[in-house]
């Protein structure tokens, strides 16, 4: 992906040096965490102004929010998808725009990014798993992008689709989900205004292990919702099956909207463990917030629901 | 028996204090994961399902090559496995849940994966308290019994592995079946023993 500034980039970056590091990251020797975000560094995010409503103080480190985390697309471990999400091509990147609206079709990422104004949020992220960062996100609205893509009044839900390309994610090879990873928003849900497209975290580009080079970001829901290097966005009239639903339905939900007095089967929700890096063996847990602190924004879009039995 | 620790003992001691060291190593590289806490529950419960399975091995091996000192490290694995399964728990009830009690209990009676790893673990405990000569001599007979409940010990130890795993369920199920097969290899063995001794043999099991 190429943005309308990269070419700057190389000016200011001496050629050879520029050339060397290229091929290095093609030849997948240096790493991802701490030095450059991914091997498209080329890419220049147009900025993006911190919005002074999402600021938290304490921050997860960049270290620990690129190195541990879920996506099974790459590996089942905690670590796992940093050490292997190097040789995903995220540039050029394609979205499928499809179902209930009037402009359908295949767009590139990066003429699609420049429509939309980009900013920086800081949102708590509660894994389903009990555990929590505080990442400081760099992306649109959804509701910028669905208004652009004018979806019809029959258009219900939102549905998107990771890549399914077992070459570049090996963890597609196993059977731990019926890929690729699917996930549904209601449609006010995705109008929310605390619904984010994110193309970047930690101001640079997102890391492939984080969900190159488009994810979404709900954080008043479970961190499952969040689907990661979206190639497909569809408008329907039906509410669509999520991966984890589809997988344990049970123990996960639709909403999956984070909820301290409903517990999942096997682990409470009650309480969550911070992580914020550093020493943290004796950190005590802290009480999980109903919708996960974030019930100004969002609670009204579930008055009248019980939340047990749509969990 | 001599009253000098044999070297194979000593050996096996160390060798089976590895994966402490490896922890405590680590821990002070601050290298274990950004999630600490989970990391040490992983791998101090996945040694304690290794060396339980590794002390159900003994009598097998003892079966096949007919050496005893298979017979005489048993003990020792056995209580290697029940220290690794302590710490499991010591760093779930204390650093996990911060000996939040109303949450240990809540998390007993609803949570069955950790209603059945509780189980398991008040099972041991009983066996590592009477892991030496005067009680065995003492117990005589219920002796046995109380041992016996490794076979328990193994089913619930990797139903607890299963339960909590999220979706692919290869790991425990590996473990699962190396268990399973020691369990056959006891059943199998039992019923060999019983025929072989109506035939006059003197095998004993």
């Amino acid at each position: 992906m190429k943005f309308k500034n990269t070419h700057k980039d190389h000016q200011i970056t001496d050629e050879s040096i520029y050339q060397s590091r290229r091929k290095l990251l093609k030849a997948g020797l240096i790493g991802t965490a701490g030095m450059l975000s991914s091997p498209n560094f080329a890419l220049t995010l147009p900025k993006s102004e911190p919005n002074s409503k999402f600021v938290i103080d304490e921050l997860t480190r960049e270290q620990d929010a690129t190195t541990y985390n879920n996506f099974y697309e790459f590996s089942l471990s905690k670590s796992g998808p940093s050490e292997k999400a190097g040789g995903l091509k995220t540039d050029p990147w394609s979205v499928e725009v499809g179902g209930l609206c009037e402009k359908q079709g295949t767009f590139d990422l990066e003429k699609l990014i420049n429509q939309f104004q980009l900013e920086e949020r800081i949102y708590r992220m509660r894994c389903v798993e009990a555990w929590s960062m505080v990442i400081p996100w760099n992306g649109f609205k959804l509701s910028d992008l669905i208004k652009y893509c004018k979806p019809l009044n029959s258009a219900k839900y939102l549905y998107f689709e990771t890549l399914y390309d077992p070459k570049q994610m090996p963890g597609q090879n196993g059977r731990s989900i019926p890929w690729p990873y699917r996930e549904g928003l209601r449609m006010d849900e995705a109008m929310n205004d605390l619904t984010l497209m994110a193309v970047g975290m930690y101001g640079k580009n997102l890391p492939n292990q984080n969900g190159a080079p488009l994810r979404l970001v709900t954080p008043w829901k479970y961190g499952f919702k969040g689907i990661k290097s979206i190639v497909k966005i569809q408008f329907m009239d039906k509410q669509p099956i999520n991966s984890w639903q589809a997988i344990a339905p049970n123990e996960y939900g639709f909403y999956a909207n984070v909820n301290p007095q409903v517990d999942h089967p096997r682990w409470s929700q009650a309480t969550e463990r911070r992580i914020t890096g550093g020493f943290s063996l004796f950190n005590s847990r802290i009480d999980t917030q109903m919708f996960n602190g974030y019930g100004d924004y969002v609670a009204d879009m579930y008055n009248g629901m019980d939340l047990r039995k749509n969990f | 028996m001599t009253r000098f620790l044999s070297p194979i003992k000593v050996l096996l001691f160390i060798a089976l204090m590895i994966p402490l060291g490896i922890i405590v190593f680590d821990g002070f590289q601050n290298n274990l994961t950004a999630d600490p806490i989970e990391e040490l529950l992983h791998r101090t419960g996945i040694w304690s399902l290794r060396l339980l399975l590794l002390t159900m091995l003994m009598t097998p091996m003892k079966v096949i090559t007919g050496s005893f000192v298979f017979i005489r490290v048993r003990r020792m694995i056995g209580l290697f496995a029940f220290f690794y399964a302590s710490l499991h728990l010591l760093i779930y009830v204390w650093l996990d849940l911060g000996l939040d009690w109303a949450h240990l209990l809540e998390d007993i009676i609803e949570r069955t994966f950790i209603t059945v790893g509780m189980l398991a673990w008040l099972l041991m405990l009983p066996m590592a308290i009477t892991s030496n000569k005067r009680m065995m001599r003492k117990l005589g007979k219920t002796w046995k019994r109380i041992h016996q409940a490794i076979y328990l010990v193994i089913c619930l130890a990797s139903l607890h592995f299963i339960w909590l795993v999220k979706s692919d369920i290869t790991e425990p199920l590996i473990y699962t079946g190396i268990g399973l097969s020691l369990l056959l290899f006891r059943v199998a063995h039992h019923y060999h023993g019983k025929r072989s001794k109506h035939k006059g043999s003197t095998n004993t099991g």
